[in-house]
């Protein structure tokens, strides 16, 4: 890794980070690491790795956190915030990241391909006649996909 | 014990087996389970790009439950999380709530948080209980064994899945398995995660994760992996050839949900489990419970 210039770093984006819905808590971490130690992505990646970007956070390394692929990467499995002695909420802490880099731009491509789906469709998957007539074969009941309600709330509140 | 019946977006298409089974079973122990033809995704797949739209989606199926005064019954872990994880934060948080309310209002429709979120499994084993279910076992499963996925969002966070079961040492769904009689195939990665929220993006890492469970699964020579989320399907039965080529060994892990085998300790046929529709499965195991013609 580069030698870090802290002239470059941004004391505020910790605070920014804490406004976050999620990130209210990471200014709590005093490194103890258990996040890591348990996190099962970084056994398997050890790119990803919790507690280094808490520190990055709170170092004020916005970008160098922000544009980080690996962001993605966590699978949202809760073992490092329901292991964490300081209550720093850290899989939450994640989510407000990833919100923080979309508004960036700086998610990667086609991670907003979600919205769009439940904007066309409600659903993350398409229902028409070929799956209801599947389901009527079974003896289920149909069920019915409908854009405009997500529509509505998607085009109006976008983005608070 | 009456419930809204909250399918989400991967049982209704991609999991019949699942929602034909927790049907079943939910019929034989007396769970009414209300279809609300308005619920449609939870909100989950937006909480990494905005957690507000999520948390309003979110609020906008539980408002519909409102409405019609029932709790809300979940079958997949993520719809579970993201309902429950809603209803705690915006019962506590006065102004998110009005400003998820602001816009719900035209839809008309308002949350107030009158409404609880339970899985399937939960209501098995609160609402329904251990002792009444144990009555009702016909065809006790004493010759299996069988593995528990428990999954992460089924019960953690804990504060939002409001202490269902320990984060370290859950007993839910194995105490659940041993009622129909099946022992418990205790595994060394029995809290490990299926890996499904990564597969859209990295495949590679996905398949990693839920290979570890699967080979030890295999070694132990149990006769399944029991699930509870559609999630984890995906990656444990839909990912499960690919995973054997990166592992070069042949798995064959069957794999079911737990209504399917609590279904088949009560006395359903295969059939009416949705049986024919798992993909990967032990074809003789299955056999000795189908009914005679």
């Amino acid at each position: 890794m580069n030698r870090l210039d802290l002239k470059k770093c941004d004391p505020r984006f910790k605070d920014r980070v804490a406004r976050e819905l999620g990130g209210e808590h990471i200014k709590k971490c005093f490194s103890c690491g258990v996040c890591s130690a348990r996190c099962p992505i970084e056994k398997i990646e050890p790119d990803y790795n919790p507690r280094r970007i808490i520190r990055m956070i709170l170092l004020g390394m916005e970008e160098e956190v922000l544009k980080q692929e690996y962001l993605w990467h966590c699978s949202t499995c809760y073992t490092c915030q329901e292991s964490c002695p300081q209550q720093v909420n850290f899989t939450e802490v994640i989510f407000a990241l990833r919100n923080m880099a979309v508004r960036k731009g700086l998610a990667p491509a086609g991670m907003g391909a979600a919205q769009k789906l439940l904007m066309q469709q409600g659903r993350m998957y398409e229902v028409g006649d070929f799956e209801n007539e599947k389901r009527t074969e079974l003896g289920l009941p149909k069920i019915k996909s409908d854009a405009e309600s997500y529509k509505t709330i998607l085009e109006d509140g976008s983005s608070s | 014990m009456k419930y809204a019946f909250f399918l989400g977006c991967t049982v209704p298409v991609r999991n019949l087996n699942y929602e034909l089974s927790s049907r079943w079973v939910a019929r034989s122990l007396g769970i009414e389970l209300v279809d609300l033809e308005d619920f449609q995704c939870c909100g989950f797949p937006l909480k990494s790009l905005d957690y507000k739209d999520s948390l309003t989606i979110a609020a906008r199926n539980l408002a519909l439950a409102e409405r019609e005064g029932l709790s809300v019954c979940t079958l997949c872990s993520a719809c579970g999380g993201s309902l429950s994880e809603a209803n705690h934060l915006l019962r506590h948080d006065k102004a998110l709530r009005d400003e998820v309310n602001q816009r719900l209002l035209p839809l008309g429709l308002n949350y107030d948080g009158r409404v609880e979120v339970k899985h399937f499994i939960r209501i098995l084993y609160e609402d329904v209980g251990l002792e009444a279910i144990k009555n009702l076992i016909r065809r006790p499963l004493s010759e299996f064994t069988f593995a528990p996925h428990y999954g992460c969002h089924y019960f953690k966070p804990a504060e939002a899945a409001g202490g269902l079961d320990s984060v370290e040492d859950p007993r839910t769904l194995s105490e659940l398995i041993e009622l129909t009689g099946a022992r418990v195939l205790h595994h060394e990665t029995m809290l490990n995660c299926c890996g499904g929220s990564v597969l859209g993006i990295k495949e590679d890492l996905a398949n990693t994760l839920a290979a570890q469970k699967l080979g030890e699964v295999n070694r132990l020579k149990g006769n399944g992996l029991v699930l509870i989320c559609p999630f984890c399907n995906v990656m444990f039965e839909g990912q499960q050839k690919k995973i054997e080529k990166k592992l070069d060994q042949k798995l064959k892990v069957p794999v079911l949900y737990y209504p399917q085998l609590l279904g088949l300790a009560l006395g359903a046929d295969p059939d009416a489990l949705g049986f024919k529709l798992n993909r990967v499965k032990d074809k003789d195991f299955i056999k000795q419970f189908a009914k005679e013609e």
